[in-house]
């Protein structure tokens, strides 16, 4: 019996010629991730266990994004902990403001992360590197304590399920509707312990930032791992950019899965994540008359250049509706300066949006766009649970830059139909 | 190694926004961060809990955010154990990696109520409901895990396996 794509990697990594469901391995890893929340605790961890250097300075990334820049006392000492560490083992890939972007936005852009890599990372969302056919994945702050020290870390190798894709998604969609769908109909655990392979004909007519987006959310499945074959649009995006050599992994061919699921894009509507589970889904289409408060565009899910487009062809030239907050979040510096060169960002303003510094600020509730109580946000972030954007008695509905575009317009959660 | 007392009962997909709201993470203090364990959902929890006590959930417990932030509070404010359906599996390896006992069991789960007195043994995996007199076995942790905990948390284990190697 074959390995699947994500078992080919962490065998590869763990000096195994051969792993299997359920096993127990110790693999070596090319990425050690940290941000500004999960570093701190990391650092206290690493410590307090006596270590005093990193296991390889170039291999270690840590990016201040969730409440930069600081955004109190508190969110200030908790940088400075990580500004010191980094200063003083050296660490080439530490980005603070000025540099900083969002991880998942930064880390594939600045070409850190790359094809065939093993990288974990104190941050859910660490997922999304899956996209560019490595094996990557979430874990806490003792686990990148554990993986600066040592360069390894324990997984249990995973199964898989198997997506079929087929088809080309319609104009007024993207990744974001690909993945709620998916979501909506696996279950918020649906994909538990379990990695999800994207395969399929339809993947080469996604673009490496739906791609992107679409890892993100497999741990809103509940998944370890997303992960997408390499090709052309891969190595496009890669060549110039990956700072260390793309390794290309295979699914074996007769590689076991759990399940596979068979998803024809041409058939992907417009959806939304009501609240307060992603899983919640439907198609915006179908909800009428929801009344929103504030619109988010942006965050490690939608901050990318493809989704500043596209909130940009809806916006320009019109004006956000009466009583709106409609917060634009460029990903990176270099998305934000992308903006500002191709005139974007004038366009926001002038359609009445306001343009943030890049930041995961709103989305987990941190600051910058933060809910009342009875509020409501379309947002294209990654989770709406309770209390996610504030007040417990706020609300989140989760979609695509298309759709959030066209709702701030709207003033009530409404699909893009075109021009 | 036990722990015994009071159960708290949550329900399915409980998540560590819940658990540890986000905008009290501009601290990495544990004993700071306690005060806050499990505000969303259940606001008179920092105020009943008491040494020992175990918390129950559904499936998927400790969903969303890798934040170890999350089982660190629960074990701050002297739960002794989290029993659960299922866990989400960043709580799940934060939990073993600082040495913090859960357990899976859907039966217990489904049956415990809240309020009810339990006794769990880690050793053997059995949860003595002594309420209503009924015992459940779950599924005991690979060796390798086993140590982790015993060790009290991956960094301990690893600094032990250096020291024996």
């Amino acid at each position: 019996m074959g390995m699947t794509m994500t078992q080919k990697i962490l065998a590869a990594h763990a000096g195994l010629d051969k792993v299997a469901d359920g096993q127990l391995i110790a693999a070596k890893l090319d990425i050690v991730l940290g941000n500004d929340i999960t570093t701190p605790v990391a650092v206290n961890e690493f410590k307090k266990a006596g270590f005093d250097k990193v296991f390889d300075q170039d291999r270690v990334a840590i990016v201040l994004d969730h409440f930069v820049p600081n955004k109190d006392i508190k969110a200030a000492e908790q940088s400075k902990i990580c500004r010191e560490f980094a200063g003083s083992h050296c660490i080439s890939h530490f980005y603070d403001v000025g540099k900083m972007g969002i991880e998942h936005v930064l880390l594939p852009e600045q070409g850190i992360v790359t094809a065939g890599d093993c990288i974990i990372g104190a941050d859910s969302h660490t997922c999304t590197y899956g996209a560019l056919g490595a094996f990557s994945t979430g874990v806490g702050s003792t686990d990148m304590a554990a993986g600066m020290a040592t360069g390894k870390a324990w997984f249990k190798v995973p199964s898989a399920i198997k997506f079929n894709l087929t088809g080309k998604l319609p104009p007024n969609c993207s990744g974001k509707d690909v993945i709620l769908t998916i979501i909506g109909s696996i279950g918020v655990d649906g994909a538990l312990y379990k990695s999800m392979e994207f395969t399929g004909d339809g993947v080469h007519g996604l673009s490496m930032d739906d791609r992107l987006c679409i890892c993100n959310m497999a741990i809103e499945a509940g998944a370890k791992n997303g992960i997408f074959p390499v090709d052309d649009v891969t190595m496009g995006y890669l060549n110039g950019r990956s700072e260390r050599t793309p390794v290309v992994f295979e699914a074996d061919t007769d590689a076991e899965y759990e399940r596979i699921i068979d998803i024809d894009l041409a058939i992907i509507v417009p959806t939304v994540a009501c609240p307060h589970l992603p899983e919640n889904t439907c198609p915006a289409s179908e909800l009428h008359d929801i009344e929103i408060d504030q619109v988010v565009i942006g965050s490690c899910t939608n901050g990318r250049i493809e989704d500043m487009e596209a909130a940009y062809n809806i916006l320009r030239g019109k004006e956000v509706a009466a009583g709106i907050r409609c917060i634009i979040i460029p990903g990176t510096m270099q998305i934000l300066r992308e903006c500002v060169e191709r005139g974007w960002y004038t366009a926001f303003i002038d359609a009445g949006a306001v343009v943030s510094t890049p930041t995961c600020g709103p989305c987990l509730g941190g600051y910058m766009g933060i809910l009342a109580a009875g509020e409501r946000c379309l947002a294209t972030t990654n989770r709406n649970f309770v209390g996610r954007m504030g007040h417990v008695a706020s609300e989140v509905y989760l979609a695509s830059p298309h759709t959030a575009a066209a709702s701030a317009l709207a003033g009530y959660i409404t699909e893009y139909k075109g021009v | 190694m036990n722990t015994r007392g009071k159960v708290f009962k949550y329900p399915d997909n409980v998540d560590t926004d819940v658990i540890i709201p986000a905008r009290f993470l501009n601290t990495p203090d544990a004993k700071e961060l306690a005060l806050h364990c499990m505000e969303d959902i259940d606001p008179e929890f920092v105020k009943k809990v008491q040494t020992g006590d175990v918390i129950v959930g559904g499936w998927n417990f400790g969903c969303g955010s890798s934040r170890e932030h999350a089982p660190l509070v629960i074990k701050t404010c002297g739960i002794g154990c989290v029993i659960a359906k299922s866990f989400a599996r960043i709580f799940y390896r934060n939990s073993i990696n600082i040495g913090f006992p859960i357990l899976e069991c859907a039966e217990a789960a489904e049956e415990i109520d809240a309020d009810d007195e339990v006794e769990v043994n880690f050793n053997t995996g059995v949860i003595t409901n002594l309420t209503t007199g009924k015992t459940y076995k779950a599924q005991p942790f690979p060796p390798f895990i086993q140590n982790i905990i015993k060790s009290g948390g991956l960094l301990k284990s690893l600094r032990e396996s250096e020291n024996n190697g």
